[in-house]
């Protein structure tokens, strides 16, 4: 079953494929016609915000020595790609004790240094998609209102469907007016099955049923949505906490992945999202989405330095084939493009 | 916690500034290090942070310091108020067309709350009146239009839409005949959320809006957005013209620092906020309350505030005319003195109000902090009412009593009153200077 390993797999080779297609700017043509598509999907995805590769900081060092007010211009760029005041003065902090470590003198070699440190950031706690080893498979999607939950879901779905696996949805938001079609919609277009109730119904029924569906259909991976709710809300919250142990009691065990879904355009308040969900149900990975706007989405990288939790896709746009597999290097990179 | 840093690196910085009089640069500059943060934070775009700290610093330096305030606090104040001046009056009106229907456009990025704002509105148009009809001019989302009817049934307004087929354009044009000849006077359109980089998609609101003319503009933004907002409201304002904004998701913890980013760039009014998933969850939007949000420094906002009210004007005058008649008592005493207390450090505010400096110099020094206050509290409220009223009746037994059930000294009660009675002295001078003149001039702030 060739669809368990993808995600390894993609990490380890593919996703270095991609990036050389990307630098050498010509893309492979020994892969299917899917794959080639995909793969050019990947590339205009990530060229809207790779121009200019490390664009503004390269221009920012250039011809620079290194002194405060470098690291203080440094600072402005990060703040900028909405990193976050502690984790800016971290990285900084760390800036410049490597260039005081490694006697730096040019501003060009910071470059280097600080894309190290954000990639290392990254790896400190990297992991792929654990969902080679169970069958069903569980992966609960959950977030604020509109972050992009249902598009993550329709897009994984269809990327697992093309590696031959076998997806069902489960339709959990039963309170946003149109849910259960949106996400009918995506289950029609890329040809999985669903388990939905009716609009207002109880969204723990939904995920019971559907764990027991998966399980009698033999399905490979399913994927459980759920409504938007505000951290905040004690209520809403108490509620996708049932859903969790509804799921895992029926599952015998905790589901495969709990996937946290961050809009990059989003600012500080991620920290809030990713710490109070994350004590309702506990995150296995984040989703950032909307990666193909101008936003940085650097607030993941406070949430990976302050929550360790890995990054484990992101979203690039609103067809089938607009997800990736994070990749650390191609995000630093972005960062700091015009 | 970044927010548990902020606030006791603020006192920290508060602590150091002793400035007195004028605001010192120095001070100034101090009080806004933290203030730059506090708005960063808050997800204030990092430039309109920097902007708006230079202009405060502007006005702040050299700046009177408020009597009943710290530096710190008057830098803030200032700040506050700048915010508020900022972030404009409330403007939550939506022009309505001499001639309907009058045509509001609801525009966005994905997933702000175009079209749940578009029901709320809609709503809240019926509640007083009006005839509104939503449009469903998202064809690209699934079950977008769907979205839309569902809304319009729960709260019994028509929907207008043509399936997915037909040009947004189309269905806009089409919206406006259909309520033109169904007797709607006011036309919603919800457009689908796009990028503001998505040329062709920014290409259609054009079209739309040179056919339909919409009265209103209005761009959708979540409140949880960083430091891209002013990219986002500064194309969708240049390329279409907002008339104004709808802040999303209030009812959330985020701090909303994209308001003052997309006030700053637009200069458009931020007319209504939401605070709520239910179809009667759109406010009036209110700058001052978002300002005070935005700057989350809720605890020195208050105290400010409770400073201000302490002096206020009426409570003053009769407290004035009490010392012009001599009739200044300890009770007076122990509520001016639990005023001060609300309004912050006490030793440094006794030193600052005019007049009260005087007072610092008496002999002995007035008892002025906080647990100097406590114990001159727990002396007057071991007083019988009559003694208040008239110390003079305070003899060796009765001292001894009141030290005894206030847990003092027989000193610290001798001291207290020996110190009221120097006080009452100065009161009386004080007020007979102001005969005749300036009434009020050099007078103890409290009285003012
Ligand atoms: N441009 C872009 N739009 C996205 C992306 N992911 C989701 N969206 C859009 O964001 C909006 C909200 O998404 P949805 O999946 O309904 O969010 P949910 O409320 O979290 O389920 C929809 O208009 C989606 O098409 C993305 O990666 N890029
Ligand atoms: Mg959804």
């Amino acid at each position: 079953m060739g669809w368990r390993n993808i995600f390894r797999r993609r990490k380890d080779d593919e996703i270095k494929n991609t990036t050389d297609t990307l630098s050498t700017e010509t893309v492979s043509t020994e892969n299917t016609e899917t794959k080639n598509n995909f793969f050019q999907r990947l590339k205009s995805g990530l060229s809207k915000t790779r121009q200019g590769l490390f664009g503004k900081v390269e221009s920012l060092l250039t011809g620079r020595t290194i002194d405060e007010e470098l690291f203080e211009e440094l600072e402005d760029l990060l703040i900028q790609a909405d990193v976050g005041f502690e984790t800016t003065m971290y990285l900084i902090d760390e800036l410049r004790e490597r260039a005081k470590r490694d006697k730096l003198k040019e501003g060009i070699q910071l470059k280097e240094t600080l894309e190290q440190v954000i990639v290392s950031i990254f790896s400190e706690n990297a992991a792929p998609l654990a969902i080679g080893d169970n069958s069903p498979a569980v992966i609960m999607v959950v977030g604020v209102n509109g972050a992009g939950k249902t598009t993550t879901i329709g897009k994984l779905g269809y990327r697992l469907k093309q590696e031959q696996a076998k997806v069902l949805f489960a339709a959990g938001d039963t309170f946003r007016a149109a849910a259960i079609e949106q996400l009918e919609t995506w289950a029609t277009r890329i040809g999985v099955d669903i388990i939905a109730h009716k609009e207002g119904s109880d969204p723990a029924a939904v995920a019971f049923d559907a764990v027991a569906a998966a399980k009698a259909r033999k399905a490979d991976v399913l994927l459980l949505d759920t409504a938007g709710r505000l951290q905040t809300k004690k209520n809403l919250m108490a509620e996708l906490g049932k859903v969790y142990r509804v799921v895992s009691k029926e599952l015998g065990r905790e589901p495969d992945e709990v996937l946290l879904v961050i809009d990059a355009t989003t600012g500080q308040n991620a920290l809030s999202q990713a710490r109070l969900f994350n004590e309702v149900v506990p995150l296995t990975g984040i989703v950032l989405t909307k990666l193909d706007g101008t936003a940085k989405g650097g607030i993941i990288l406070a949430l990976s330095h302050e929550l360790k939790i890995p990054v484990k896709l992101v979203g690039v746009g609103e067809q089938n084939e607009d997800l990736q597999d994070f990749d650390p290097e191609s995000f630093a990179t972005a960062l700091f493009s015009d | 916690m970044p927010f548990g840093n902020l606030a006791s690196r603020l006192q920290e910085t508060f602590k150091k500034l002793s400035g007195r009089g004028k605001l010192s640069e120095k001070d100034v500059t101090a009080a806004l290090r933290e203030v730059r943060l506090a708005l960063l934070e808050a997800d204030v775009n990092y430039k309109v942070v920097k902007t708006f700290t230079d202009k405060v610093k502007e006005r702040a330096v050299g700046h009177e310091v408020l009597s009943s305030l710290s530096p710190a606090q008057q830098v803030i104040k200032i700040v506050n108020e700048e915010l508020t001046e900022l972030m404009g009056g409330t403007l939550s009106k939506i022009t309505l067309a001499s001639k309907p229907p009058t045509v509001i456009m609801m525009v966005g990025l994905q997933g702000a709350g175009k079209t749940t704002t578009s029901g709320k509105l809609a709503l809240l148009f019926k509640k007083q009146g009006h005839r509104p009809l939503l449009v469903a001019a998202d064809i690209y989302r699934p079950a977008a239009i769907k979205q839309l009817e569902v809304l319009g049934e729960q709260v019994g307004i028509p929907v207008f839409s043509m399936g997915d087929t037909h040009s947004p354009v189309d269905i806009a044009n089409a919206a406006i005949s259909h309520a033109n000849s169904h007797g709607n006077d006011i036309v919603i359109l919800d457009t689908a959320g796009r990028l503001h980089i998505d040329e062709d998609l920014m290409e259609e609101l054009v079209q739309i809006k040179e056919k339909t003319k919409p009265h209103e503009i209005l761009l959708v933004v979540d409140a949880m957005t960083g430091q891209d907002a002013v990219n986002v409201a500064e194309a969708f304002n240049e390329q279409l013209g907002i008339d104004g904004v709808v802040l999303t998701k209030l009812d959330g913890d985020a701090r909303g620092g994209a308001a003052l980013s997309i006030k700053t760039v637009t200069n458009t009014p931020i007319k209504f906020a939401g605070i709520s998933e239910k179809l009667d969850g759109l406010e009036p939007f209110h700058p001052d309350r978002m300002a005070r949000r935005i700057l989350g420094m809720g605890d020195i906002l208050s105290l400010i505030e409770k400073a201000e009210a302490s002096m206020d004007e009426k409570k003053a005058k009769e407290l004035a005319e009490k010392i012009k008649r001599a009739e200044f008592t300890l009770e007076d005493f122990k509520d001016q003195l639990q005023q001060i207390k609300n309004m912050g450090p006490l030793d440094q505010l006794i030193g600052m109000l005019p007049g009260m400096g005087q007072l610092k110099n008496l002999k002995g020094g007035l008892a002025v902090d906080d647990s100097h206050l406590k114990s001159i509290e727990a002396i007057i409220n071991s007083m019988t009412v009559e003694e208040r009223q008239n110390p003079s009746i305070i003899g060796g037994s009765r001292r001894r009593r009141i030290a005894q059930g206030s847990g003092t000294r027989v000193q610290d009660v001798n001291r207290l009153l020996k110190q009221f009675e120097q006080m009452r002295q100065m009161m009386k001078q004080v007020s007979g200077m102001g005969k005749g003149k300036k009434k009020g001039r050099n007078m103890l702030p409290f009285f003012r």
